[in-house]
């Protein structure tokens, strides 16, 4: 879909306008760190009323997720409207209402392999922030092996029975339900015996455990299955094919974790954040470091975007979001190893705050496939090399 | 498709070989192929249609010189169809027009005369152009001035008094001496010297101590086509080497399959697919919003200097012994890409205007 300038343009004001009047000026702070994110779900707490608000309002005209059709608790905006809504969010400096792994993985999963049933049940729970999901893909023996998952997961005419350990859920205590890679066929062929199923974490038998990271937080679980019992219908695509669903979604996860990369949360120019930090002269060699980490991180905006272009006019963006999340994962880390630099001993207290963010980067190159898999992805996709 | 057209055309008329041939020779320039260029509508890319060009635009001249950067095809492609052709439509008076149509038919080439130390920096312009009577006397001397052994017209940048002006003058005006140079890129650059050559009112493109009204668009407009044209030289050092190392075998498996390379291969495509977002988008700017053009251009100049440094310095090292051979072409892509890196303005030289526009 395409509309005229014209249209784009009473859209553009109208959203302006609307932005104006809605977003609470506690949300005009363009943070979105661990600290500040709206995460949503059933035990969510809101950090402040202006954080509820800005979700309801924002619930309400479907911009929590902007693309997503609006039956399903979108706007339906096109890809143009979706860059004057950024555009006009980054004006004013807006929050997110709304981050979650429903909204940038499974949903994305669901809008092209979920029946029409399994989308009206559960997209608008997303989209409203009222059911947060987790991601269960790693296993303690299955990580850049991802296809070697073993969780087994048993049909028993009337139900499924699952047993097994996810490792590395990431939010596993917080979250309300989880999708997860099991193994329905342990004779086939180790990427046709996988399915992609759905599961309430309230169930029966579920249980996770914590794992502290080395920034300090907890954000990741392992995660337990014994003998947890799930509805036939909770399994999206085919049974067995569980494998392309994982794949799709991961090209998904790949490209918010280089956007993610890519606008490092404030959207501020590098330097101007290294003039913040500074006490004294402008450090030369660091000024260079950080002017060469602009240029790039500039390029790989560009290409972000361009990618998005090519996949909303019909192209997909395909195997090129293992370039994608490759170097907005590397772009990232490097972007904030400067800053710490330029903080110098200040960053290094805890409570100065930069420290956690800094070394949350360096899971960004791991998570969701390393830097290596993304190399070999495309060495052997893109450039055909052997082996 | 403009590339695909393109590149069936240089495939056949300019490969490295023709460039080699030309070395060889020693010449640097090849009129036939200008001229040829000129017939399908290249050099006047950017020349308006009713003074005989195809006005395309930025973003066209760029893919061509992308294409061009591919076989490293000689040509003064960049001096005359981008910079000179910029440079008059700024001024686009009755003798503006006329020289743009030349430009469009092929049979004047321009070069550009700014350098006169080993860094690019036109602000810094020492060559003097003394008022006299009516006009001017310039004295002095420009250096790396590309094109600008075999061009028919120079633009040349001259301090009169405290500001600049632009002259556009005949190569072979009484007092200007040339001296072609050997350069490591086998292309034409030469020494351009100024011996009290007089220049009219007529001479002046645009307004006297007014350079940069024309100059800035010109340079831009260059610096662009410069970028494009290295994102070129880079994905064909680049399809080269991945070629080689499907085909070259040691230790019984072809090279390709050695992990170590083929994550180096797949990091040097990363990198020229984001340099390849910031030329696309330096030349939808240029069109678009000109006024405006500068961080984005510079910003494309900058990545595809780093971008097909790190792709030649591959190329060698993946080829092995056969890399460092003269009989072989990857050499002429290093030296190329050496070229392309310093011509109006460096790696440094850019990334410190991106990090001025974005405020430090
Ligand atoms: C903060 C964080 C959050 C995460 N959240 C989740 C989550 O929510 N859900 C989930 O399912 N998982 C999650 N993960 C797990 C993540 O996806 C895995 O850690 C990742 O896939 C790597 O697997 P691994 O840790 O087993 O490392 P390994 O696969 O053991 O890799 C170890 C090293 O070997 C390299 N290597 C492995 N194979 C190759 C090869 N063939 N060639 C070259 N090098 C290779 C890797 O690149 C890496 O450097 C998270 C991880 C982190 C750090
Ligand atoms: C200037 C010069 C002088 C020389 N002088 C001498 C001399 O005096 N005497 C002499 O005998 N030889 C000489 N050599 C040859 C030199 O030793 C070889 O060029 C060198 O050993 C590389 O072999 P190759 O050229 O066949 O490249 P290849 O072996 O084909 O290598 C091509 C690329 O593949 C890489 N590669 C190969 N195998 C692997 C692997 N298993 N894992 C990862 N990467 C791999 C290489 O590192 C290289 O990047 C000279 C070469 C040069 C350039």
């Amino acid at each position: 879909m395409s509309e005229t300038t014209e249209q784009l343009s009473t859209f553009q004001a109208e959203l302006r306008a609307w932005l104006e009047e809605n977003c609470p000026q506690e949300m005009r702070d363009g943070r979105n760190d661990e600290t500040t994110i709206c995460w949503g779900g059933k035990n969510w707490n809101f950090t402040s009323d202006a954080q509820r608000t800005w979700l309801q309002r924002c619930v309400t005209k479907g911009y929590t997720v902007p693309t997503w059709p609006v039956e399903y608790g979108g706007a339906g905006l096109s890809r143009d409207e979706e860059k004057v809504f950024h555009a006009e969010m980054a004006r004013i400096n807006a929050r997110y209402p709304l981050q979650s792994f429903g909204i940038w993985m499974l949903g994305p999963a669901l809008l092209h392999f979920g029946t029409h049933e399994q989308k009206l049940h559960y997209l608008p729970p997303i989209a409203r922030g009222e059911v947060r999901w987790c991601q269960g893909y790693s296993e303690p023996g299955a990580g850049s092996d991802l296809a070697n998952v073993q969780t087994k997961c048993e049909d028993k005419g009337d139900h499924w029975l699952v047993n097994g350990q996810k490792i590395w859920t990431s939010y596993a205590d917080k979250a309300d339900w989880i999708f997860a890679l099991v193994r329905t066929d342990k004779d086939a062929p180790k990427h046709k015996g996988i399915s992609f199923v759905l599961i309430n974490m309230e169930t029966e038998g579920v249980s996770t455990r914590p794992i502290k990271l080395i920034s300090g937080v907890s954000p990741f679980c392992e995660t337990f299955f014994d003998d947890v019992k799930f509805p036939k219908e909770q399994v999206v695509g085919t049974v067995n094919r569980g494998w392309d669903v994982a794949k799709y979604l991961l090209t998904h996860e790949r490209e918010m974790i280089s956007a993610a990369g890519g606008s490092m949360g404030t959207g501020r120019p590098l330097g101007a954040v290294i003039a913040d930090c500074e006490t004294g002269e402008t450090d030369p060699v660091l000024r260079g470091d950080a002017m060469r980490a602009e240029v790039d991180t500039l390029a790989v905006e560009l290409t972000l975007e361009r990618y998005k272009d090519q996949a909303e006019a019909g192209g997909s963006v395909g195997d090129a979001s293992a370039m994608l999340k490759y170097m907005g994962t590397e772009l990232n880390k490097r972007r904030l190893e400067l800053l710490m630099a330029a903080g110098g001993s200040d960053a290094l207290e805890w409570d100065d705050g930069r420290a956690p963010n800094w070394l949350r980067t360096k899971a960004n190159s791991i998570e969701g496939g390393t830097s290596e898999v993304m190399l070999s992805i495309l060495s052997k996709r893109v450039l055909g090399l052997p082996g | 498709m403009l590339a695909d057209a393109a590149r069936g055309f240089l495939d056949e008329a300019a490969p490295v070989s023709h460039l080699r041939r030309l070395r060889d020779e020693g010449q640097t320039e090849d009129k036939a192929l200008w001229k040829a260029m000129a017939d399908m509508g290249w050099a006047g890319i950017l020349v308006p249609e009713n003074a005989g060009g195809s006005d395309m635009g930025h973003a066209a001249a760029c893919v061509l010189a992308t294409e061009m950067g591919k076989t490293l095809a000689s040509s003064p492609f960049i001096s005359t169809a981008v910079i000179a052709a910029t440079a008059l439509r700024q001024v686009a008076d009755e003798r503006a027009n006329a020289a743009l149509a030349q430009i469009a038919s092929g049979d004047v080439t321009y070069a550009l005369a700014v350098d006169e130390n080993a860094k690019f920096n036109p602000e810094a312009t020492q060559l003097r152009g003394d008022r006299e009577g009516n006009g001017f006397r310039l004295n002095g001397s420009k250096g790396f001035v590309v094109d600008g052994g075999d061009a028919d017209r120079l633009l040349v940048l001259a301090r009169t008094g405290e500001a600049l002006t632009l002259f556009d003058l005949p190569a072979d005006r009484e007092g200007i001496s040339r001296e072609a140079k050997s350069m490591i890129d086998s292309r034409d650059a030469a020494t351009v010297s100024f011996a009290d050559v007089e220049a009219t009112g007529e001479d002046v493109l645009g307004q006297v101590d007014q350079a940069m009204t024309v100059l800035k668009p010109a340079i831009e407009a260059g610096q662009a086509a410069l970028a494009a044209e290295m994102a070129g030289v880079a994905a064909g050092a680049f399809g080269m080497t991945v070629e080689y190392l499907k085909e070259r075998k040691q230790f019984g498996v072809p090279i390709g399959a050695f992990q170590a390379l083929q994550h180096r291969a797949a990091h040097l495509w990363c990198e020229c697919e984001v340099t390849a977002s910031a030329i696309l988008n330096a030349g939808r700017k240029l069109d678009e919003d000109p006024e405006n053009a500068r961080l984005a251009v510079s910003l494309a100049k900058a990545r595809a200097t780093d971008t097909v440094q790190l792709a030649v310095q591959e190329g060698v090292q993946m080829h092995g012994g056969i890399g460092m051979t003269d009989a072989f072409d990857m050499g002429f892509y290093m030296k190329r890409a050496r070229v392309g890196a310093e011509w109006l303005g460096d790696y440094g030289y850019h990334a410190n205007i991106v990090a001025q526009a974005r405020g430090f």
